[in-house]
């Protein structure tokens, strides 16, 4: 089997060598994108969902592209969802998929552990589209092929991950992802917003950003949600972007050859400013771009795609 | 179910008679070779593809366009075959657009793998036109396609196993048949 | 006059009493519905005996933290299956929490509890007041009222109460009428949106973490006004190291609290969501903790600074609990568990010693809410249940009485089975096939012995 589990549901779950498959396998992607015609045949007649809990832009349209590039079929289901149980249960609706046939569910949901919930209750397979403050692993993915394809390995690099680490699931998966793949990842934020055990995770945890940002291969910014300031976590955007923003001296402590990250979307003047957001060490666009690469691999290789032999 | 070699089909020598009888037709064919490229299919197409292009330097001096196609994407048994191969890249570093491209392969079986590797090709571009080597005919087509350029016709029965061997990926030249093991 | 009128001799089992000192074989001599007396060759005087060789006879136990949801959330649970349930874990008598729908915070309802659990069976129902009224925090309820009417302790459990001023006046009011306030002791706003432990669990899981400190700060207010007041606090469910270290100084100084501990907390840790992969049947309020609390927890119950061991017995509906995990139930359907898990997981690792392990579940609880249960002393009612020690046999949920099905131990093999619990001397619970009955022994009366409640589909 190419790889282990039918479900990709968070980077904890994948050994190394599959991170490394999927990797190698969306290089492969990624040429197709640099073609006239961006289309193979390979998922004809495959059934892609993407059932969305909440709102998002780029990666329901990422994972939808990808799946059109490798000619699966694909449905949306947009659905609101809450504690007080509004409209159907997630048991209902993984029934509901079951039986409408789909190969492939994408899930984006704002409890941490849906999708593991859903991948046990449907034969399809899950892929996490973020899942609460747990894991968004296709991001991490496309993070990390994008980091390999500028630098050539992910072993040995310093990754600085800057921001909201405690609710941030593009945090939770990068620091597993690039931990297991050898990298040295150190995260930066304020200490309201660092969760716990951080080192348990591998990762070194500071609250100051400019020691994280030494000599840094890559530094992520990560999106503020600008909510939690409301449950006290923070002051202000204006103090979280004079002490945390990511501007062109606070860069200029990374490597010369440092790439700059961020998930998306971005709050320009806050966690990032525009000057180095649109400068020369920014890899923000390129991030989409191969995001559409990574998503295609995973789609080809949970859809039986990618082992050995021919 | 494991083999065991029934007969050697061709010999080092063997298969470079057959290139260079190929490389010969191609020209023939092709009338000098102007707009001529050579794709080799993965895997064991690529040095086959290479070899003629050497070859064709050697007896015409052309200097052939050399290109590599992974079919993985275009196969038709993705659905049923547990151990999918590896995506690799497709590499083919010029325009098809109008040009003569001869597809080179090792075997030519039930004619799947032609079908996916002219569905990959035509997503390149439109060439001219495309024509087909193999090192070895072995039957059995299941669809309409034949070889323009066959190294060796070889009638075979469905049970049997074709193994070409090739120093660039198997560390030696040889072209053998084997059959089941008994029991 | 049946043979049973003239008494019976429980013979051949090893009794474990530590109410009244006894550990070691011997016979138990019943007549009238009361224990007359226990020792060695009872069996000889021709009365009739029900052979019980190889198991072990316990006083019946007793659960003061029980959650029998009626009325107003019967598909969870009502007083019927509740208290099957508890004869099948070999409990013989139970304090029932007050957070019903509506909550029990009047003498009516406390009655109604009382009238439901006469009609439902032999096990003893022993009702909790709410110390607000509606467990809204804010006015005292009619504790006096309840305490007339058969309420033994008031607790808003299921909500801390947050205000510091309306614990002292709780603590006052019911120390007047010479019962403990039970404690669910977490803080409203450290614990908000909580779902799991804090710690390298919660930060692997992104679910949001629940520091022991939430529970610890809010045991430390409780005995502060326990000392303040003079009144005696029940903290209930201790889950955390700290606040372990918080009751045994206070308790050395004196403080008139008690506490109990969970089978859950007294066994997992928060590693299990992760293991289970998010099911919700490991998700309860105050949650799991880590390694080091779960073993501070035993051995406070060992030393005794942590008096008994209750289930805080949940029960919810599978669509509670098949949901997402931030949006499931709190709780464990633990009545008929308990026991194998205490033995199993405590008592044979040696954590917990057998004697101290059935005070825990017996005299310990009894005490604490002054109940007249707990041990086989001549003349104590014939509350006693029979248990194989020998047979192992796995948790299978849908074999439960309880209508809650919602446990993180399905599949689980454990031994210590409960397989006969008797209630003034008669059958309240048998299981079939482990032990052979004689026609004789009378079965209780109520409906202790009606079959199985299935959930409702």
């Amino acid at each position: 089997m190419p790889l282990k589990s039918k479900d990709v549901l968070g980077l904890k779950e994948m050994e190394p060598s599959e991170i490394e498959l999927v990797l190698d396998t969306a290089a492969s992607m990624r040429d197709i994108l640099g073609r006239t015609i961006k289309k193979v045949p390979t998922l004809r007649g495959r059934t892609v969902v993407t059932l969305f809990y909440e709102a998002s832009t780029r990666t329901r349209a990422s994972f939808e592209l990808a799946a059109k590039y490798l000619s699966a079929d694909t449905i949306s289901v947009t659905a609101a969802t809450s504690s007080v149980q509004k409209g159907e249960t997630l048991k209902d609706t993984a029934r509901t998929l079951e039986v409408m046939g789909a190969d492939v569910v994408v899930m984006r949901h704002p409890a941490s552990g849906a999708c593991h919930f859903l991948a046990s209750r449907v034969r399809a397979s899950v892929v996490n589209g973020g899942d609460g403050t747990h894991e968004h692993p296709t991001q991490a993915l496309l993070d990390m092929f994008t980091i390999r394809r500028h630098k050539g390995r992910l072993k040995g690099l310093v990754v600085a991950i800057v921001g909201d680490i405690y609710h941030s699931r593009v945090a939770r998966s990068n620091i597993i992802g690039l931990v297991k793949m050898g990298a040295e990842v150190r995260v930066a934020g304020p200490a309201t917003l660092l969760p716990p055990c951080l080192e348990e995770l591998g990762a070194r945890a500071y609250s100051r950003v400019e020691p994280a940002l030494e000599g840094a291969d890559v530094v992520m910014a990560l999106r503020l949600q600008l909510e939690r300031q409301q449950r006290g976590l923070f002051p202000s955007t204006r103090e979280y972007a004079r002490l945390y923003g990511i501007d062109r001296n606070r860069l200029s402590l990374a490597r010369p050859d440092a790439l700059l990250m961020h998930p998306g979307p971005m709050n320009r003047g806050v966690e990032v400013c525009s000057y180095v957001a649109d400068g020369p060490a920014s890899v923000i666009e390129e991030q989409v771009t191969n995001g559409v690469a990574v998503r295609m691999a995973l789609l080809y290789l949970l859809l039986g795609g990618g082992g050995d032999g021919s | 179910m494991t083999f065991r070699e029934k007969a050697e089909i061709l010999d080092a020598d063997g298969i470079r008679r057959a290139l260079v009888r190929v490389a010969h037709e191609v020209v023939e064919r092709n009338k000098g070779g102007e707009g001529l490229v050579l794709v080799g299919i993965r895997r064991r197409g690529v040095p086959l593809a290479a070899r003629l292009a050497s070859i064709l330097k050697e007896i015409e001096g052309l200097e052939v366009p050399l290109g590599i196609l992974d079919i993985t994407l275009y196969r038709d048994d993705l659905a049923s075959r547990r151990d999918q191969p590896t995506v690799h890249s497709t590499r083919v570093p010029f325009d098809i657009e109008g040009k003569r491209v001869v597809l080179v392969d090792d075997v030519l079986y039930t004619g799947r793998t032609v079908r996916a590797a002219l569905d990959a090709l035509m997503d390149l571009g439109r060439p001219e036109c495309i024509q087909l080597a193999v090192l070895i005919d072995r039957g059995h087509r299941e669809l309409p396609i034949r070889a323009d350029y066959v190294g060796k016709n070889l009638p075979t029965s469905r049970k049997e196993l074709v193994r070409v061997r090739l120093t660039e990926t198997d560390g030696e030249d040889r072209v053998v048949i084997e059959e089941p093991e008994a029991g | 006059m049946s043979r049973s009128d003239r008494g019976f001799v429980v013979a051949g089992g090893t009794v474990v009493d530590p109410a009244s000192g006894v550990l070691g074989p011997a016979d138990v001599l019943i007549s009238e519905g009361r224990v007359r007396a226990v020792g060695g060759g009872l069996s000889r005087d021709g009365l009739p005996v029900l052979d019980v060789s190889g198991r072990l006879v316990l006083p019946g136990l007793v659960d003061i933290h029980v959650h029998l949801r009626e009325p107003g959330e019967e598909w969870k649970e009502d007083i019927a299956s509740g208290t099957r349930a508890a004869a099948a874990g070999g409990f013989v008598a139970v304090a029932a929490m007050a957070n019903t729908r509506p909550p029990i915070d009047s003498a009516a309802a406390v009655s109604f509890v009382l009238d439901r659990a006469r009609s439902a069976g032999p096990v003893r129902v022993y009702p909790v007041g709410a110390v607000t009224k509606g467990q809204k925090g804010e006015e005292l309820a009619e504790m006096g009222d309840m305490r007339q009417a058969g309420a033994v302790a008031f607790s808003d459990d299921g909500q801390p109460i947050r205000s510091a001023e309306m614990m002292r006046c709780a603590l006052q009011y019911a120390g007047m009428l010479g019962v403990p306030v039970i404690s669910h002791c977490q803080d409203p706003d450290l614990s908000a949106g909580g779902l799991m432990n804090l710690g390298l669990t919660s930060t692997r899981l992104g679910l949001r973490g629940i520091p022991t400190q939430a529970e610890e700060v809010m045991v430390y207010r409780d005995l502060a006004l326990c000392a303040l007041t003079g009144s005696r606090v029940h903290i209930a469910h201790v889950s955390a190291a700290d606040s372990v270290e918080v009751l045994r100084r206070a308790r050395a100084r004196g403080v008139n609290a008690t506490a109990e501990a969970t089978p859950h907390h007294l066994i997992l840790t928060d590693r299990a969501v992760e293991e289970s992969r998010f099911d919700a049947a490991t998700r309860v309020d105050p949650p799991l903790r880590s390694e080091a609390d779960r073993r501070a927890l035993a051995a406070a119950l060992q030393e005794g600074v942590i008096d008994c061991i209750a289930t805080d017995h949940a029960p919810h509906h599978r669509d509670d609990k098949e949901v997402e995990f931030a949006y499931a139930a709190s709780g464990i359907s633990g009545l008929e568990t308990a026991l194998p898990l205490i033995y199993t997981h405590l008592v044979v690792p040696g954590a917990l010693e057998l004697g101290r392990a059935v005070a825990c579940l017996t005299e310990g609880p009894a005490r604490v809410l002054g109940l007249p249960h707990g041990t086989l002393a001549p003349g104590a009612s014939a509350d006693l249940v029979v248990v194989d020690v020998e047979r192992e046999m796995a948790v299978d949920p849908m074999e439960f009485y309880s209508r809650g099905k919602n446990t993180p131990f399905a599949g689980w093999r454990l031994r210590g089975w409960p397989v006969l619990t008797l209630i003034g001397g008669a059958v309240a619970y048998h299981r079939p096939g482990w032990l052979k009955l004689p026609e004789w022994l009378e079965p209780a009366g109520g409906l202790g012995l009606a079959g199985r409640v299935a959930a409702p589909a």
